[in-house]
């Protein structure tokens, strides 16, 4: 074939691959990674196909959830327990929490679950494991985007404009993203190893919403206990949120900073966890 | 030196196993790491007196090299630790002990249709499969139509696979895994997929891919796949490799320790081979030899040696029988020289017998009566009549001529 060099001639000498067993601490490949970024394409692309293939409502359900929960918020912490929401009417207040919330809860059930439900796949071939549970946090950003469609929507209903600080939302989706990243990692890992991490996790996640400023805002917190709030990563996000999205509610301050202290120490961890156990995985799963 | 595209030195691996099923709950630990919060980081491991954990060695200081461009074939029973070989290798594992290097891009055969799903179309799982198998999306679009025309699927390519009968999902499978272009390929028994005829086909392209050059390690249980492909064979035996060297030889001994005790008493053949042509005979009209490995216990004296050649329906085409042997005990080789051997392509039975007649003049006792295994294949073009009742037995061409123009033969050539 023109243009193909023969299989057989070897005209540079390619890298020798060591096998052996890990040893320490084993360093981050992040050269492999880059190189299987089709694949993580590929597993994305599968993953919102397979979704929307099978239910009938499929990108329906994108909207369902985030909006329903939103009405009962509404109806039952705005109306009547009238909670404070920063001035906002109640359902702008409710959603733009529930945006990220959402999309965080989602990534992290499907990467604590990609690992074991790929484990053909895992067992029988080798590429860079770390692409499963970033394709789990990923994929779950289209369902966002629909989601975020409506949020749009929304505010022209109510006639309200975000101000200048929506310019800094993508920041902001971005540290949902790494979020959901930090804490899917170690939990895919944890789950691939001592099975019912998966059944500890519906109910860390409703915990870990009224753990975090969705369903009130942190100005309930008092202003000493605010900087320990922000251990809650998510607390850092959805404010955030809440503020790029509709200019009221808090600016950033010392939560957020606290928050994205968090997220970076639970990406990396987590990352260097999850590549540690890799091999035990493969054994295991 | 450099043409040592793996090697591997004490390569080992053990597993736990016991109480397998009982999956560690993080709870245990949970409360384990109250009391030692680093133990987390480590793999799970057995507690005293929480299970009983034993280890098995599933491979244990194994050391070989392969040079660039052969073809191993990796046999011996289930259980062996041939596919923890090809699982080290393919870093699908990785092992306890020992290392390898690899030296080329390897690609990896260990299941066909890994990451199939059956809501995908039959053209969307072609790429997800390529990608997982390591091809790159433009790749994948250049061979897409060689890879649907090798699989034959060419009409249900857009349907969801679910719907495909399991024959076609198997041959898209292997399809896609066909037409991987690694320097090194790792096939683990995928080989036997599909009918008779795309066999043939798969097996067909596996010698292309070897006559390019790459490097193959085979691992099979059909040995007539591993006679015709390949040209050195690891036997594995109990975590470690029990012999290794050309194919004909650790083959046949193989399947001479395969034999149960009761089958191998009294037997002394133990396996055959065309000199240099595993079991498939490629020329009608060149000389050949058969060469049977036999194995005696005591001498034989003024033997006789018998070989017959029977079809499959069982009836003799040819035999010849030889007197007054003498072979010595031990591990012998007999060839048997034939000029010609017309035969048309097809299945043929060889059945061989040794007689030893001692010194007493009576018929003599039966030393061993074999049929050889694995069959002999003839794999030459026809060139008797196109239809099977006219054809006959044997392969030998003829020339017509009508008022001295000379008329081709039909069929055939």
């Amino acid at each position: 074939m023109p243009g193909q060099p023969p299989a057989s001639a070897l005209t540079f000498e390619p890298p020798t691959l060591r096998i052996a067993p890990p040893r320490g601490w084993v360093h981050l490949n992040l050269k492999e990674l880059w190189e299987a970024r089709e694949l993580l394409y590929f597993f994305v692309w599968r993953d919102v196909k397979i979704r929307y293939k099978q239910t009938a409502i499929g990108a329906a359900w994108a909207i369902v959830q985030p909006f329903m929960t939103m009405v009962v918020f509404s109806l039952f912490f705005g109306s009547l327990a009238k909670m404070p929401s920063y001035g906002l009417p109640y359902p702008i207040f409710y959603y733009s929490a529930l945006l990220p919330w959402m999309y965080f809860s989602g990534a992290l059930q499907n990467a604590t679950n990609v690992v074991v439900e790929q484990q053909r796949v895992i067992t029988k071939i080798y590429f860079p494991r770390l692409v499963l549970p970033l394709s789990a946090v990923v994929s779950g950003l289209l369902d966002f985007a629909i989601a975020f469609v409506v949020f749009v929507g929304m505010m022209a209903y109510y006639r309200l404009a975000p101000g200048p600080s929506a310019l800094l939302f993508p920041c902001f989706l971005l540290l949902a993203v790494f979020t959901a990243l930090g804490v899917g990692l170690w939990l895919s890992a944890l789950n691939a190893i001592y099975r019912d991490v998966r059944y500890a996790l519906s109910f860390l996640v409703q915990f870990w919403m009224f753990a975090s400023p969705v369903a009130y805002p942190s100005s309930l917190i008092p202003e000493r206990w605010r900087w320990l709030y922000g251990l809650n990563p998510m607390a850092g996000v959805i404010e955030g949120f809440r503020w790029t999205l509709t200019g009221k509610g808090q600016p950033p301050s010392n939560l957020l900073a606290v928050s994205v202290a968090m997220v970076l120490l639970l990406v990396a961890g987590g990352a260097a966890y999850f590549q540690k156990m890799e091999g035990t995985i493969a054994d295991v799963v | 030196m450099t043409d040592i595209v793996i090697r591997a030195e004490n390569l080992s691996k053990r597993y736990r196993i016991g109480e397998r099923e009982r999956y560690l709950a993080l709870r245990d630990v949970l409360t384990r790491a109250l009391s030692a919060p680093m133990r987390i980081f480590r793999p799970p491991t057995t507690a005293s007196g929480n299970s009983n954990h034993s280890h098995i060695w599933a491979l244990k200081d194994v050391t070989f090299e392969v040079r660039q461009g052969e073809v191993v074939g990796i046999i011996g029973r289930n259980g062996a630790g041939k596919t923890t070989l090809l699982k080290i290798l393919s870093r699908v594992t990785n092992p306890t002990g020992g290392f390898a290097e690899v030296r080329g891009r390897m690609g990896s055969l260990l299941e066909v249709g890994t990451g199939f799903h059956p809501e995908l179309t039959g053209r969307e799982n072609v790429f997800l499969n390529g990608a997982i198998l390591g091809m790159s999306k433009a790749e994948i679009c250049r061979k897409f139509d060689e890879i649907v025309a090798f699989a034959e699927v060419e009409r249900f390519i857009d349907t969801p696979v679910k719907h495909y009968s399991t024959g076609m999902q198997t041959r898209l499978a292997f399809a896609v895994a066909a037409h991987l272009e690694p320097e090194i390929l790792l096939i683990d028994e995928v080989l036997s997929v599909g009918d008779l005829q795309f066999q043939k086909k798969c097996l067909g392209k596996m010698g292309d891919v070897a006559k390019a050059g790459r490097t193959i390690l085979f691992v099979s249980h059909q040995m007539n796949q591993i006679r015709r492909l390949c040209n050195r064979v690891f036997w594995v035996h109990q975590s470690g490799i029990r012999a290794c060297g050309p194919t004909g030889q650790v083959a046949a001994a193989y399947e001479a320790s395969q034999l149960s005790p009761q089958e191998s008493a009294g037997k002394c053949f133990i396996g055959w081979e065309i000199a240099g042509h595993g079991n498939c005979v490629r020329s009608n009209f060149e000389g050949l030899a058969l060469r049977f490995h036999i194995m005696l216990k005591e001498p034989v004296v003024r033997g006789h040696f018998g070989v017959a050649i029977k079809d499959e329906s069982g009836r003799t085409l040819i035999g010849w029988g030889f007197d007054e042997l003498e072979v010595s005990a031990g591990s012998q080789d007999v060839n048997l020289k034939i000029p010609i051997l017309p035969l048309r392509p097809g299945v043929y039975t060889i059945l061989c017998s040794l007689f030893n007649r001692g010194n007493n003049l009576t018929d003599g006792s039966l030393v061993d009566l074999w049929e050889a295994q694995p069959p002999l294949v003839v794999d030459t073009m026809p060139l008797t009549h196109p239809q099977e009742e006219w054809a006959g037995i044997l392969n030998i061409p003829a020339d017509l001529e009508v008022a001295g123009v000379p008329i081709a033969a039909s069929g055939g050539h």
